[in-house]
């Protein structure tokens, strides 16, 4: 009791001293929470991206449809393997698709288009499409109209309102045809979306393709998203060997690399933050050596026993690093609060690679408690680590040499 | 008469490898409960390298220091401070006091390494202060009180523990000549009342003047001692 009185007083003995350490690691702990909670906000903003960008979090096919995206992959859409998925706790909700190939035609232009056959009002749940719409309205079920990426209506120049003539190969082998009215114009990022897809009321595109309650896919939106992996595994056993389960980040790898690299990347930025701490909670412990170094050897020829100074210097770094550790998160949680409420948007090549993906570049914190607790542990261990340094000082401590001057 | 301090044949060298230097060379010392004796010589003489081979602060390069018949040479480093704590009071020429600790803490400092009860503490530190004549500086920090107070207040700290004897290498070597010669008349006074045993080093001829017993040191040899004359005086004293 009476060492940690003494540590508190020896924390006073040299005041600039004792706060440049508090603040070293107090500005440390909010850099570190700060990049750290804008790494893991910017993870799950573009995860969200792709959610509402086109493929879900997690897809049901029929096994092998992924490898060869044709109709004849296509299953009965079941509201019992519907009741399944939505039965896994993770679920939050399921659309079906019916997704093909045909041509799109207006009057003298032809262009191959992707042809998606969509439950309007589950679809917006998971997708938001109807957020997307540019001109025209959103599809109702019963619709036999098709809503136009931007790019094909321009590449076909079709507006709302105007007709759009589809030809394609239809369920096992029929042919297909049918005239559509444009009833909406829809924009995405994605400039292989925009350019290519057509979305219609999943009926219309089963009556189109002459395959009556088929569908390609169930979408589907989960609750936590780091449960990613798990979902897709129960779900794979709970389905059973006729369906493959697929998460978005076997369909777009692509995407998954980008967040790895920019993760990384951050993880380079708190390296170097983690070092700068270091050496400023190392300098100070180095003048501190050097500034009680007789006194050490002194306490030391009285008797005072190199365990107790050690454990008197460790009361002394707790209390600096974990003040500093303390007030460092305080301090950030309004900084990351507003940096959620307010997040960063960045412009040039970065923003340029998110846009091809149909993501936008902005860039909210993540407000998640664990960041806090994980960066402030961080930062408190490597404190203590670095007060490994006086003990050691303290262990070799010759009291007569110590005391030479 | 109980021997507190035995120093037999002990030597340090340093510099072996280069150009020896015998700090202290064979030294025989002999230093009997009561004892106030001065240990004096020029600047390099090997007066503090003597000190820290009987306080157990170093160890010598050859013999054997005996305090109370244990020979502290054959003690291990961590021994060595448990010994100190236990045994012997220190003084310091300066900077011997914690500055974060008023006067009273610094003195109850070693009792609490010690583990001694609150009770005993609290009263020990007033006769302690009452002795060194401080009752009024109890609770203010080192840096507020003069050089001879804070050498005052380091006296009463190596007297805490009830040690075996003291060790003063140059107490007053910063002190005006007032300071020292009212350290000096509480050193005595200790040493005649409460019968303390103080071994110290000094440059300083008034303190030499007061010391009981003065050994001289040149080239780390012992060249005189007034053993028989102190011996003698002692006699008369008690
Ligand atoms: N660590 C050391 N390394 C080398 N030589 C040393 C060391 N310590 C002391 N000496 C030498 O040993 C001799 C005795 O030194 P010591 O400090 O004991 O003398 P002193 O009598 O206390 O001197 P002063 O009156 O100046 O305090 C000196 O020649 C000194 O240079
Ligand atoms: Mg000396």
């Amino acid at each position: 009791m009476w060492l940690i009185k003494m540590a508190w007083k020896n924390l006073w003995r040299n005041r600039s001293r004792t706060i440049i350490t508090m603040a070293a690691i107090f500005f440390a702990v909010i850099l570190s929470v700060t990049a750290s909670s804008l790494k893991d906000g910017i993870f799950s903003n573009l995860v969200k991206n792709v959610v509402s960008f086109y493929t879900g979090y997690v897809q049901v096919h029929k096994k092998g449809f992924w490898d060869e995206q044709i109709l004849d992959n296509s299953f009965k859409s079941s509201s019992k393997v519907e009741e399944q998925i939505l039965n896994e706790k993770n679920v939050t909700a399921v659309t079906s698709r019916l997704e093909s190939f045909a041509l799109a035609s207006s009057a003298d232009i032809t262009k191959g288009s992707l042809v998606v056959g969509i439950d309007p009002e589950k679809e917006n749940q998971i997708t938001s499409l109807e957020k997307k719409i540019i001109q025209g309205s959103y599809l109702k079920d019963t619709d036999s109209a098709v809503l136009l990426s931007q790019g094909l209506s321009e590449r076909l120049k079709l507006k709302t309102n105007d007709t759009v003539i589809l030809i394609g190969q239809g369920y096992h082998g029929a042919t297909a045809a049918g005239k559509y009215l444009v009833k909406g114009i829809v924009k995405f990022g994605s400039p292989d979306l925009n350019d290519k897809s057509l979305f219609m009321p999943l009926a219309t595109a089963q009556e189109f393709y002459g395959a009556d309650s088929m569908i390609t896919s169930y979408i589907l939106s989960l609750e936590h998203t780091k449960n990613l992996q798990t979902t897709r595994l129960l779900l794979g056993t709970e389905l059973g060997s006729a369906y493959e389960v697929m998460t978005w980040e076997e369909m777009m790898p692509e995407v998954k690399q980008h967040i790895q690299t920019d993760s990384s990347n951050m993880k380079y930025v708190q390296g170097i933050l983690y070092l700068l701490i270091c050496f400023g909670i190392f300098g100070t412990l180095l003048m501190m050596m050097v500034e009680r170094k007789f006194e050490m050897g002194m306490l030391v020829s009285i008797g005072m026993k190199k365990s107790k100074l050690i454990i008197l210097l460790l009361y002394e770094s707790v209390f600096t690093v974990l003040a500093g550790c303390m007030l460092g998160i305080i301090a950030s949680i309004p900084l990351v609060y507003y940096l959620n409420r307010h997040p960063i948007r960045i412009g040039g090549e970065t923003a340029k690679a998110y846009e091809k993906f149909g993501f936008e570049a902005i860039f909210p914190t993540s407000i998640a408690i664990s960041i806090f607790i994980y960066q402030g542990i961080t930062v408190l261990i490597i404190g203590l680590l670095l007060s490994l340094y006086p003990i050691y000082k303290v262990i070799r401590l010759d009291p007569v040499t110590a005391m030479k001057r | 008469m109980d021997t507190v301090i035995d120093a037999h044949d002990v030597s340090k060298i340093y510099n072996r490898e280069t150009i020896p230097v015998y700090a202290v060379n064979n030294v025989h010392l002999h230093i009997e409960k009561g004892e106030f004796t001065a240990l004096v010589g020029p600047s390099g003489s090997g007066k503090t390298t003597l000190l820290n081979l009987i306080g157990g602060l170093d160890k010598p390069d050859n013999g054997n220091v005996f305090i109370n018949d244990l020979d502290i040479t054959k003690l291990s480093a961590n021994e060595l401070i448990d010994f100190r704590l236990k045994n012997i009071g220190f003084v310091f020429q300066s900077f011997n006091l914690i500055p974060v600790l008023t006067a009273k803490e610094n003195v109850e400092f070693i009792m609490l390494l010690q583990g001694v009860k609150k009770s005993i503490r609290d009263a020990r530190v007033k006769q302690l202060f009452r002795q060194i004549e401080m009752d009024d500086k109890v609770d203010i920090r080192p840096a507020q009180l003069s050089g001879g107070q804070q050498q005052r207040v380091a006296v009463a700290r190596a007297l805490a523990s009830k040690p075996k004897f003291v060790l003063a290498d140059e107490p007053t070597a910063n002190l005006d000549s007032k300071s020292a010669s009212n350290l000096l008349d509480i050193m005595a006074k200790l040493n005649k009342e409460e019968h303390i045993t103080f071994l110290f080093s000094t440059h300083d001829q008034r303190v030499i003047e007061r010391a009981r017993r003065v050994i001289t040191l040149v080239d780390g040899r012992i060249v005189s001692d007034t053993a028989a004359v102190s011996t003698k005086h002692e006699k008369v004293d008690v």
